[in-house]
């Protein structure tokens, strides 16, 4: 079942001479991890704010085309009830964060849904344990490192307990180590709860092995659309210059030199496992 | 060309950035400074055009101690272009703000036009020559800011984390352009956290951790040691990753290059299979 559809999507900003999104037509099934990358510009972000009503409810601009999420027709529904049901977590997540406490910040939107004080206490604790930041509860979120902030921020969309939540590049400030973290966060949300997770995502040695289908977008269209495996190994993936994979990118070399390692490592772990198999006797 | 000499520095709050650090960086050298948001990075490379001045200890840039100097004339020496380009820009025109700084250094207006012409083709900007740099993308931001440095020629370039908010083809450019740089005999210093983008120019490489230095060697033996990267909170290349699980076959650990890991698996496979 499709939880994001779209068909012959296509948006200009208010006073831009050319559409940003042209003739966009795409499915994400609801549990799925879907990937979204391609050039910067290329319309990812102002895709992602079609799927929670930012478009066309705050920017105004002209959409045309269908466009349905959480079985909602987007243009019917208030930015509000659309919060609902698909969480939005952006790249800085200083944008997000502005209570004096974790535990508020992470309270704020189901104190505005008028949920009962017992349901939210409980609420907040589950988000809380979700993300890993329970004893973070009485801090004061700008305190808090880059990684830990993000934490918050998924917490606090968490809470809403929506179907879908969109990541905008979510751990471009962060080390290595702590965008690790965040992916495997948001992994976990989407295998333990079947939150369907769209992540636009530049970094994708990083984030490739968490994904089971890959959009790539190019001038304000679909340039692919598929299962990982399948878009990393398409010339045209390899000509429009997104970050594909180093395991992918050997793989490819060692296959050109005649070793057939038997399918296409999407991390490290997969190509080490395949080398092994290959290359121990 | 710089000189660190166990410097230390503290933030008005009371936070201890550097906590002793110690380093020399040579005349041409390519530097990459890694590690933990919070680590000390950007203070120590603020340290280094006089933008900061420690405590106790001193910088020495061109064997002169930036007490000594104003920041105005260090920044001849020293370029520095920043994380975010809006922190540096201000002109109604790319033009107007590449010309900002010659104007500041006291060049003649024959010579800041020729600047100015030179760098906005060394950038790919010369059609955006009077656009207002906020009607540019961040990308074209960063570059602008770039462009505008490498205008007065200096002999360093400190950039801080260059590869932010770029795509993987904006990423593969600029790779190609800081190695140019360096090549032609700028000494470069980048601050980031971009292990890949590491891997593939390999630098030498700093590590850092709580306001202090706690490795320094080329890029593949740092880069490769996952103690040092669990420490420093980043993660090994995927291409260091993948050798590291293979080292029992008797092939290196310290390979973090896609062309040099295909070369010894295949001499290891011709030489096994057959």
């Amino acid at each position: 079942m499709s939880v994001v559809e779209t068909k012959g999507l296509t948006y200009t900003y208010p006073s831009a001479g050319k559409p940003s999104l042209r003739d966009v037509s795409l499915a994400v099934e609801k549990g799925e991890f879907a990937i979204l990358t391609g050039p910067s510009g290329c319309g990812k972000t102002t895709l992602c704010r079609c799927f929670n009503g930012l478009i066309p409810h705050f920017y105004s601009g002209e959409l045309k085309g269908n466009l349905r999420v959480a079985d909602l027709n987007v243009n019917e529904h208030t930015i509000g009830e659309m919060a609902r049901r698909v969480g939005l977590v952006f790249q800085n997540p200083e944008n997000q964060l502005f209570a004096l406490s974790v535990e508020k910040d992470v309270a704020f939107g189901l104190e505005n849904l008028g949920m009962p004080r017992g349901q939210m206490l409980e609420r907040v604790d589950w988000a809380l344990d979700m993300t890993g930041i329970e004893d973070l509860r009485e801090r004061a979120p700008h305190e808090l490192s880059g990684g830990q902030q993000q934490r918050v921020a998924i917490a606090s969309v968490l809470a809403m307990q929506p179907e879908i939540i969109v990541f905008d590049e979510p751990t471009s400030f962060l080390d290595p180590l702590g965008a690790q973290k965040i992916f495997e966060v948001i992994s976990e949300l989407n295998r333990k709860l079947g939150i369907t997770v769209i992540l636009v995502e530049h970094r994708l040695d990083l984030a490739a092995r968490y994904a089971n289908h890959v959009i790539i977008m190019d001038e304000g269209r679909i340039a692919l659309d598929g299962e990982p495996r399948e878009i990393f190994n398409s010339e045209q993936a390899w000509l429009l210059g997104v970050g594909i994979p180093k395991s992918v990118r050997l793989w490819r070399l060692l296959e050109e030199n005649g070793i057939d390692l038997k399918g296409i490592p999407i991390s490290s772990d997969e190509a080490t496992q395949r080398l092994k198999e290959v290359l121990w006797r | 060309m710089i000189e660190v000499k166990d410097i230390r520095f503290t933030y008005p709050t009371g936070v201890e950035a550097l906590k002793g650090v110690s380093l020399s960086i040579k005349d041409g050298e390519f530097v990459a400074i890694m590690g933990q948001n919070g680590a000390g990075k950007t203070t120590l490379v603020k340290n280094f055009n006089g933008l900061l001045k420690p405590a106790t200890g001193e910088v020495l840039v061109d064997e002169v101690s930036t007490r000594h100097v104003s920041v105005a004339k260090l920044a001849r020496t020293v370029g520095f272009v920043f994380q975010n380009p809006d922190h540096q820009l201000f002109s109604e025109t790319v033009e107007e703000e590449i010309a900002f700084a010659l104007r500041n250094f006291g060049f003649d207006q024959a010579t800041v036009e020729k600047r100015v012409t030179w760098a906005l083709n060394l950038l790919d900007l010369t059609d955006y020559r009077k656009t207002s740099p906020f009607m540019l993308s961040g990308g074209e931001r960063k570059r602008v800011a770039l462009a505008s440095v490498l205008a007065w020629d200096p002999k360093v370039v400190i950039l801080d984390e260059p590869t932010i908010g770029q795509d993987h083809r904006q990423k593969e450019k600029l790779r190609q352009f800081i190695v140019q740089l360096n090549e032609q005999g700028k000494t470069v210093v980048i601050v980031t956290h971009d292990v890949e983008f590491v891997a593939e120019c390999n630098p030498r490489v700093v590590l850092m951790k709580d306001g202090k230095i706690i490795a320094d060697g080329e890029a593949k033996r740092i880069l490769t040691n996952t103690t040092l990267a669990l420490e420093a909170s980043i993660v090994p290349p995927q291409i260091a990753q993948i050798f590291h699980g293979l080292t029992f076959l008797g092939l290196p650990s310290d390979v973090i290059d896609v062309s040099e890991a295909k070369k010894i698996l295949v001499e290891y496979f011709q030489e096994h299979r057959r």
